[in-house]
């Protein structure tokens, strides 16, 4: 009996739990993912020929890692699993894949995006030099490479993933030259009420704060990053800031990690015509999503990071939501008790979301203050005072305009690097709302496409 | 409201309404250019930026020359830099096809009485001089004053250059109704502004049928969406550009890069698109199509990685040509649209010749082959 | 061994032998391509715009930075591609070079 033909994009914590509450249901799913492994980023896995624990990689999360890939080892006789595959377009009711050098359509029913995220970045004057990664890159590089970025890393910018990041690598034994946050203190003490919604978590985020404390790293908090120095041939060699009493310092490193949280990964959501909203409390532009997961398109459902930045234990319930969601809307009987209970989780784990938001926000006033030699584009390395010169002789404004004139966001990322930064500084520029710049159109592949990739034969 | 009134009423702001507004104003007319998006944001902004002239039917020489000057001038004209690069144009023929060199050959002899000087290259010339055509390439036709250009910076800047020069250019204007009150065309936008002049010019790419068919004179315009992709930067090496020639629809593939190293491709199949909402969707297998063909053109590009597909909604007409020209049925109405697909570098060539027209009743570039009522387009069987 | 990235541990593990702009340098299995080169030395490849030496920004595959050159023109995108051995990688922006097609 050939039953609806349901894909799941993303082998994260919400693909893995959206798979395994289709596969409960008697849904055999097909499972796309870009990966070698399944994982998402936060649970990565390291390969196969690599001895450390779970314990070692993943610290307080261990467990949640392990059962983690434990379900998602449970689901592979029930699902058709292709790793190492992307999704490079969607179009009209297919997912359209690359996998090797071989390009394939998987025609769906329905469509789970569980598409991630990446970090979110505010350009800093310098970090186009060599040594210069997201602090997500430099958790990738320990995580699952067992390396450190550099020898002296300094780590600057806002979010839980600042604080964990640099405790791991202070874990490891690499050398932590700085842990700077752009967020006052004083914030976090203002949105405890809403961090204390999961304990757990805060708890061990001053954990972490505490021992980056005795280890005697340097911290600061309200700190507005000036530039990242070194040579074009050398890469990185210091850092310089302002701390919060206003002071110019600097910090001597060959490698600077950064990052101010997440931002969603919806190229796909764009591709598939889904619309956006602009949420103004992130700033930014996100699908629309209805308490389940449905987006506006019948069939297409979004879940986990790749639609709202919640983390990797609201992903794993986001997937379990977006499953019940379209198994309801194929007319499957679905546990309402469950649900519900899913939907609580939900709404505990939304409020300590905010609550790191209101203790760790996006800097959107530091793009005013980037000098015009600093890079915003690092693919195609234009800077804001070209982006800001686009706008004040054209007059653009939207988006897609400023990129068609001034190429920003036309590089090879499609912008994910950049487009929130350069938002906020044609804003700024034409002293409009950043409501008004709008989005940049996602345009497919949405990763480089080869030119040699071949159709299969049919 | 008062209307504003102007000489001439431009509807439409490609590359043809930018240029026919510069030249007006140049002429010292007043003119009003209505837009109801972005100025060039349509196939204006979304073509593939070729600034060609040889491939183009005979009896178009003579325009296409003239907007080969303007384009040879246009950096000065308009004081910004549209990244004009006249450094050749070869279209070429595969094995396969041996008869297009012969017409390359014929082509050539009856382009040079025109004023346009060609050159047929194959053989080893072909390969020491583009050496990065594949095997299978036979030989080409090479146009040394040909090139390209960015399409999504021409009409913008000829635009505000003409705004600069006392043109208005009304974005985000919507028009609602269009009538003809005595000497007058009166027109309303959605946003309730009126605008009046005793002339008006219709160069509204695809979605000009409209005007047309309210004057009396409805047109067979239909409307498709190219085929875009962009590769990431490479070396630079390949300055002309270059274009198949097939009667098979999937082959006649174009490409061009640019000094930052993208490589623009275009060509092959088209796209649905949809005036209505002003969008067009490429369809994957098109893509996929250009990967093909690019194999076959040129083989070491496939070693390349595209980073964008894109497209637009152009007009077409039944025999390929634009209508550029004088109503028919109804004085000062003035039409130039449905350039088919090939409008970006003869453009400006119309908007010229348009605005000698209007403003001084004739043109020194005959346009009789571009009427509204050629039998090639009648809509009455 | 003058490189950027810093290993911490997992170093027992085989060598595989990897060319890096015509120098024989050993990265492990299980290195992924990026890990090998930034291991051995400082950047992967130069920004085509002038502004320096690049060397990979989020290792997940998604900000594109660190595609490198092979030494035959193939392009790879080092932080997803696993280290192979006899790896031939250019950190230089080559010339194009064509076949001979007549």
């Amino acid at each position: 009996m050939v039953g609806p033909r349901v894909v799941v994009i993303g082998a994260g914590p919400a693909g893995t739990r959206c798979a395994e509450t289709l596969v409960a249901a008697g849904v055999r799913p097909t499972l796309i993912d870009e990966n070698r492994r399944d994982g998402g980023q936060i649970y990565r896995r390291q390969p196969d020929n690599f001895r450390r624990s779970y314990g070692t990689l993943y610290g307080t999360e261990a467990g949640r890692a392990e059962a983690q890939h434990r379900a998602f080892d449970a689901l592979l006789g029930h699902i058709d699993y292709f790793p190492d595959s992307l999704v490079w377009n969607i179009s009209e009711r297919s997912v359209c894949v690359l996998r090797e050098s071989s390009l394939t359509e998987f025609p769906f029913d329905a469509l789970v995006l569980c598409t991630g995220a990446t970090d979110r970045l505010m350009p800093i004057k310098g970090w186009n030099l060599a040594g210069t990664y997201s602090l997500g890159g430099a958790q990738v590089a320990l995580k699952a490479q067992a390396c450190a970025i550099g020898r002296q890393v300094a780590f600057i910018g806002t979010g839980p993933l600042l604080y964990l990041v640099a405790a791991q690598y202070l874990k490891a034994g690499a050398g932590v030259a700085a842990v700077l946050d752009t967020s006052p203190w004083s914030l976090r003490l203002a949105a405890l009420p809403k961090l204390l919604a999961v304990p757990r978590a805060l708890l061990n985020g001053v954990a972490l704060t505490l021992a980056l404390r005795r280890a005697g790293v340097p911290m600061e908090s309200g700190v507005e990053p000036l530039e990242i120095g070194g040579s074009p041939d050398g890469g990185v060699a210091g850092l310089s800031f302002k701390d919060a009493g206003g002071e110019t310092r600097s910090v001597a490193c060959d490698a600077v990690a950064m990052g101010y949280h997440l931002r969603p990964e919806t190229q796909l959501a764009d591709l598939a015509r889904c619309e956006f909203h602009f949420d103004e409390a992130t700033r930014q532009w996100l699908p629309r999503i209805d308490s389940q997961g449905r987006s506006s398109v019948a069939g297409v459902y979004l879940a986990g990071d790749g639609v709202r930045i919640l983390g990797a234990n609201a992903a794993e319930v986001s997937g379990r939501l977006a499953a019940m969601a379209l198994l309801q809307d194929l007319g499957q009987p679905v546990d309402t008790a469950a649900l519900a209970e899913q939907r609580r989780i939900l709404s505990r784990l939304e409020r300590f979301a905010q609550g790191l938001r209101q203790s760790f926000p996006w800097p959107a006033q530091l793009a005013a203050r980037l000098p015009d030699d600093a890079v915003v584009c690092r693919c195609e390395a234009i800077t804001a005072g070209e982006l800001r010169h686009i706008v004040a002789r054209t007059g653009a404004v939207e988006a897609n305009r400023v990129k068609a004139f001034g190429r920003v966001g036309m590089g090879r990322c499609q912008g994910r690097y950049c487009a929130n930064a350069a938002a906020e500084i044609v804003a700024h520029a034409a002293n409009v709302p950043l409501e008004q710049v709008g989005r940049l159109r996602g345009q497919a592949p949405v990763k480089p496409l080869p030119m040699g990739a071949e159709a299969d034969a049919p | 409201m008062k209307a504003v009134a102007s000489d001439v009423l431009v509807v439409g702001g490609g590359i043809v309404g930018s240029s026919a507004t510069f030249f007006l104003r140049q002429r010292g007319r007043s003119v009003t250019l209505l837009e109801r998006g972005m100025v060039g944001q349509q196939a204006s902004g979304v073509n593939f930026g070729n600034i060609r002239r040889q491939g183009r039917p005979l009896e178009h020489l003579a325009l296409s020359n003239r907007a080969s000057a303007t384009w040879r001038r246009m950096n000065e004209l308009v004081g910004e830099d549209v990244e004009h690069i006249a450094e050749g144009h070869i279209r070429v023929c595969y094995r396969d096809r041996p008869e297009i060199l012969d017409d390359f050959v014929s082509y050539a002899r009856e382009a040079r009485i025109r004023g346009l000087d060609l050159e047929v290259v194959s053989g080893t010339a072909l390969r020491q001089r583009f050496p990065f055509f594949g095997p299978e390439v036979l030989g080409g036709s090479y146009s040394p004053l040909d090139g390209h250009a960015n399409p999504r910076l021409a009409a913008p800047a000829l635009a505000r250059a003409a705004r600069r020069n006392g043109a208005t250019v009304v974005e985000n204007c919507e028009i609602l109704h269009v009538e003809k009150n005595g000497d007058d065309f009166c027109v309303t936008s959605s946003d309730g502004r009126t605008f009046r002049a005793p002339a008006l010019l219709v160069t509204a790419g695809a979605w000009s049928s409209r005007f047309a068919t309210q004057f009396g004179e409805p047109v067979p315009l239909a409307s498709h969406g190219p085929t875009m992709c962009v590769t990431e930067p490479v070396p630079y090496s390949i300055h002309c550009a270059v274009g198949v020639v097939s009667p098979v629809k999937e082959e006649d593939l174009y490409f061009r890069q640019i000094p930052r190293g993208n490589i623009i491709i275009g060509g092959g199949l088209r796209n649905p698109s949809y005036p209505d909402v002003c969008r067009a969707y490429v369809m994957p297998r098109n893509t996929l199509n250009q990967f093909r063909q690019i194999r076959r053109l040129a083989p070491e590009l496939k070693r390349l990685h595209i980073i964008r597909v894109w497209t637009g909604v152009e007009g077409y007409l039944p025999d390929s040509q634009p209508i550029i020209g004088p109503s028919r049925t109804t004085s000062g109405l003035y039409y130039a649209f449905g350039f088919s697909g090939a409008g970006f570098q003869i453009g400006p060539g119309a908007g010229d010749v348009m605005a000698e027209l209007i403003a001084t009743g004739q043109t020194t570039t005959p346009i009789d082959v571009f009427d509204i009522n050629r039998s090639a387009i009648s809509t009455t069987s | 061994m003058n490189g950027r990235f810093v290993r911490l541990s997992e170093t027992e593990r085989p060598q595989v032998n990897l060319h890096i702009d015509g120098k024989l340098v050993q990265g492990l299995l299980g290195d992924t391509l990026m890990v090998a080169v930034l291991a051995a030395g400082g950047h992967l490849r130069d920004s085509e715009f002038g502004d320096g030496r690049r060397a990979g920004f989020c290792l997940m595959g998604a900000c594109q930075d660190c595609w490198v050159w092979t030494a035959d023109g193939e392009r790879l995108r080092a932080c997803t591609t696993p280290l192979q051995e006899g790896m031939d990688i250019s950190t230089r922006q080559p010339e194009a070079t064509w076949s001979d097609h007549g």
